[in-house]
């Protein structure tokens, strides 16, 4: 039969299983292909927190999306329009993202009584109304995948393993994409088990010619490449941009990179990551606890290093007294905070951006410390090399907030030329002649970096207050007051070294809606959704958010409303009130999900 | 050769000045309450340094909150006043990104076994090389006179007017449990035997633990006179030495001898035992460490004092470097044009 071939500009689609089907994997296969295809795109793993929740479960699904296409791509989607449904539970989730008409390929193998039971499916829903919504394709894909296997002699349990590479030869299949990217990465992860590489491949063959083969796919699909700006590009996620950003700002910096850190939910894999590239020097500490992560870190910057912690809301409340520590020695030091669910131990593998106050404000006493946060994954590179330009150059702790959605998110990825980026100067005081722990750079305010092992300038820091200039341990009332403005004026100051604000859209208008963080792309998508219906709508997405960009204020009154939309109940929008006194209005989810700009336009829609 | 580096390079080969006690002593007053143990801790620390060979600039002093923790005020090195409970944490960031300084750790009983109770059990369990003074003066000096984890069951305090129901730590045996390998106890008024311990403890290569019985005299006068005072500690201390039988009392009239696994005061007067049927210390010997830091359990036995244990095994931050060297030399140094390429990319024309 002749398939028609169709042409689309974006399409997303969305693998979903149980937690043991492989469909991360799978995900980011077909991200990877689709990346080489010359696609934009962005990606949503949306998984549970148990590693292996019990088979069939709805709390056991995991999911993975992927929207790409031939325009300009910020967001996973907002709906999908092909859902890859590995059991009654993953369709059962997963249906309510789907659009009408949408396309369900399910496993008709994984439909049987136990898991419809499990679901909460009194009777199949593949045969019974799905149709009139939907475009409902059947396939029987363990039952193929074992066909594909016959003659190799596999236990149940390896084909079982296998049946995700049929899923995803299919899709390569139905949206035109080449299987052999896949092939090559089977051969390398399974290099030591030839048995593997064969299975795996032959199943992944077998799908894709399914696909061509079979009746009940008439129409294929076909994507052309994005226009993206020239140049070599990869697939990155914000977590590998995290960890390459800081260890180009080592290289940039000429200082070692340390990571001291404890594992946690969704920061883990920037500790996987920096472990993987020690040829590059980097001392990677997994320590006793959070304490330690962030006290071992300060310790290694007395030392001399590029000193990083890295963490997650929890980790961050318990880091709290050592970041108070490392501003009081006005040491450099890097905390990344990959936001999730909370509060407490919360959603642990969702995305929230609620941590800004705490980030901010959420210290004893007067404690200021620089704020800034990644828009994107990609982003996570520049910001983390921001962080350390700024702890280095302003002798202080700087937190870089990212969240579980950049974190896992993938997008293509411009390749930086290292030539390109700046040189990081760090400079460490040798000379004892005068040498005061406290003196003051007069321009950045920033104390010198006086390292242990360099003769003559032995001294002693710690937590307690500071006589100005000779740092000695001081109790008097002036020096205190005087100290406690001077830590502010030096991080207030930093405004004078950081990009302006720059508005998406016009300058001025009837509404500028002001985002920060992961909401970047949802943000930029709803509002030139609206500016193409000619309303009066800009975009102004903050990274720095302590200090401000100097022109904020400006912007702002240049509006008639502002709003600002957040996956909090309303942080940023504080900050903004009291701070410029705007009556700006305030845009709030926190589904443990990133924004749909669907929603986000509604809103808009509203106001102007 | 990056910054630090550099810095390290050209101050090598220097030559180290004979120094004397005085000139590890900084311009800071020193802040102790007039009496208190703390001051010999100092003294004897000071006056061990200059035999070290280690260049003043190479030497840093790590502490937590406490009275203890004042400590590296008063050494003319580096040094580092923490936060309550982390100074193992930070020590081990330092000496982990910087293997080229020598570094220790002054703490007490409240800030390390208490609040810091975990840093301090990883540090001895990771091994790092770092040598820890322990001040143990059994109650919170500095927030003015609570119990603290090594403070008897029953102490009465200002939190504990009708007696503390809490047990407390042996932190010898402690030391010993995280895997630390260099244990060792000493006491405030005895500066030689003190002395002697720190030196041993400086000679060690890895976490190097000291506890020392310190007396506070505002707070927690005379808890260990008994072991300190002329009248009573030599029929109280037993000091262990390296193959020596263990003999102790002021006539060297008694010995430990093992019973089962139960050790033993015995007369050596009473013509029933000599010095052959007593236990010989070996402080390489962990099975015996134990039994000798179980000993302060047990009233009816003298307190031991000496170094415990010293064993080599490998040690955290020297491991961390050489693993690093192979990792450079297998792969070679880190691209980072290289980094940046690597893997599956593509060209956007
Ligand atoms: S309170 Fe006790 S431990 Fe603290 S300085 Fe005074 S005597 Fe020493």
């Amino acid at each position: 039969m002749a398939k028609v071939l169709e042409n689309l500009d974006e399409v997303t689609i969305r693998f979903a299983g149980d937690s043991g089907d492989g469909m991360q994997l799978t995900g980011t296969q077909f991200t990877s292909t689709t990346a080489l295809m010359g696609n934009d795109l962005s990606t949503l793993p949306d998984y549970p927190a148990e590693i292996r929740a019990p088979a069939g479960t709805l709390f056991g699904v995991s999911g993975f999306q992927i929207h790409f296409g031939s325009t300009e791509i910020n967001t996973p989607g907002d709906t999908c329009d092909v859902l890859v449904a590995m059991n009654p539970a993953a369709l059962k989730v997963n249906l309510r993202s789907l659009r009408d008409g949408g396309i369900i390929i399910a496993n008709t193998d994984g439909f049987d009584a136990k898991n419809l039971k499990l679901a909460g499916y009194d009777k199949n829903p593949l045969e019974n109304g799905l149709t009139e919504q939907f475009q409902v394709f059947p396939v029987a894909i363990t039952k193929l995948t074992d066909l594909a296997l016959a003659d190799m002699n596999l236990s149940t349990k390896l084909v079982e393993r296998s049946k995700n590479f049929f899923a995803l030869g299919m899709m390569y299949w139905m949206f035109s994409r080449p299987i052999e990217p896949t092939e090559r990465w089977i051969d390398d992860k399974f290099k030591k088990s030839p048995e593997l590489i064969e299975a795996n491949k032959r199943v992944l063959k077998a799908g894709y010619a399914f696909g061509e083969t079979t009746e009940i796919f008439a129409v294929r699909y076909e994507v052309k490449p994005a226009s993206l700006q020239p140049g070599k590009y990869r697939s990155i996620t914000g977590n590998e941009a995290v960890a390459w950003g800081l260890i180009a700002a080592s290289v940039k910096s000429g200082l070692e990179l340390f990571l001291g850190t404890y594992p946690i939910t969704p920061a883990s894999d920037i500790l996987h990551e920096l472990s993987k590239h020690k040829n590059f020097n980097i001392k990677t500490f997994q320590a006793e606890d959070e304490i330690a992560g962030v006290t071992s870190a300060i310790g290694a910057s007395y030392g001399g290093a590029l000193a990083v912690t890295t963490t997650s809301g929890p980790g961050m409340a318990l880091k709290t007294e050592g970041i108070g520590l490392a501003l009081m020695l006005e040491l450099p030091l890097i905390i990344v905070d990959v936001q999730r669910g909370g509060p407490s131990t919360g959603l642990p593998t969702k995305t929230e951006q609620a941590d800004l106050l705490q980030a901010v404000y959420g210290r004893n006493s007067e404690a200021p410390v620089p704020v800034i946060a990644a828009s994107t994954p990609a982003d996570c590179f520049n910001m983390a090399f921001e962080a350390a330009r700024i702890a280095i150059k302003y002798m202080t702790p700087v937190i870089l907030l990212t969240d579980g959605y950049l974190a896992n998110g993938a997008e293509p990825w411009l390749i930086p030329q290292v030539s390109s980026l700046p040189n990081i100067c760090p400079t460490f005081v040798t000379n004892p002649e005068g040498f005061q722990p406290y003196s003051r750079d007069e321009k950045t305010l920033s104390r010198p970096w006086a390292i242990p092992g360099t003769p003559g300038l032995e001294h002693r820091i710690g937590g307690l207050e500071k006589q100005h200039i000779t740092g000695n341990v001081n109790y008097e009332p002036e020096n205190h007051e005087f100290m406690v403005k001077m830590r502010q004026n030096k991080v207030d100051g930093i405004a004078d070294d950081i990009p302006l604000a720059t508005v998406e859209g016009d300058e001025k208008g009837d509404l500028l809606v002001v985002g920060w963080g992961g909401t970047y792309g949802a943000i930029r998508t709803a509002v030139e959704a609206k500016r193409r219906e000619g309303k009066s709508v800009s975009h102004l997405h903050i990274k720095h958010l302590n200090p401000f960009p100097k022109n904020l204020g400006e912007i702002l009154y240049n509006f008639k409303n502002v709003l600002v939309a957040e996956i909090n109940l309303g942080q940023l929008v504080k900050m903004i009130r009291s701070k410029y006194l705007v009556p700006a209005l305030s845009y709030n989810r926190v589904l443990g999900l990133p924004f749909k700009a669907s929603d986000l336009e509604q809103e808009i829609d509203k106001i102007v | 050769m990056n910054l630090v580096q550099e810095i390290i390079a050209e101050n090598k080969n220097q030559a180290v000045p004979k120094y004397t006690a005085k000139d590890f002593s900084s311009d800071q007053d020193v802040r102790w309450c007039p009496g208190c143990g703390d001051y010999s801790i100092l003294a004897q620390v000071q006056r061990v340094m200059p035999e070290l060979g280690i260049p003043k600039h190479n030497l840093v002093f790590i502490s937590g909150i406490g009275c203890s923790s004042r400590f590296p005020y008063y050494m003319d090195t580096y040094g580092f006043h923490g936060i309550h409970g982390r100074a193992p944490a930070i020590a081990t960031g330092l000496k982990v990104a910087r293997p080229d300084l020598t570094v220790w750790v002054a703490t007490g009983d409240g800030d390390g076994l208490s609040i810091g109770g975990n840093h301090l059990i990883h540090v001895c369990r990771r091994n790092v090389d770092l040598k820890i003074l322990l001040f143990n003066n059994q109650i919170y000096g500095l927030t003015k006179g609570q119990y603290s984890p090594t403070s008897e069951y029953g102490k009465v305090t200002k939190s504990t007017p009708f007696g503390s129901v809490d047990s407390p730590f042996n932190p010898t045996l402690l030391a010993l449990g995280a895997e630390s390998s260099f244990v060792a106890r000493t006491l405030d008024r005895d500066p030689k035997h003190m002395q002697y311990v720190i030196r041993r403890a400086a000679e060690h290569k890895g976490t190097a633990f000291i506890e020392i019985y310190q007396n506070c005299n505002v707070f927690n006068d005379g808890a260990f006179f008994t072991f300190t005072e002329k009248e009573s500690k030599d029929e109280n201390v037993l000091f262990l030495e390296h193959g020596k039988p263990m003999v102790f009392g002021k006539q060297k009239d008694k010995g430990i001898k093992l019973e089962g696994f139960t050790p033993t005061v015995v007369s050596l007067t009473d013509g029933k035992y000599s010095v052959n049927d007593l236990m010989v210390h070996n402080e390489k010997d962990t099975m015996l460490s134990f039994i000798l830091a179980r000993m302060s359990s047990f009233p009816n036995l003298p307190r031991p004092v000496g170094v415990f244990y010293q064993m080599q095994r490998p040690i955290y931050d020297v491991e961390m470097e050489r693993q690093l060297q192979l990792i450079r030399e297998k792969k070679g140094v880190g691209n980072l044009e290289t980094l940046l390429n690597h893997g599956e990319t593509w060209i956007i024309q």
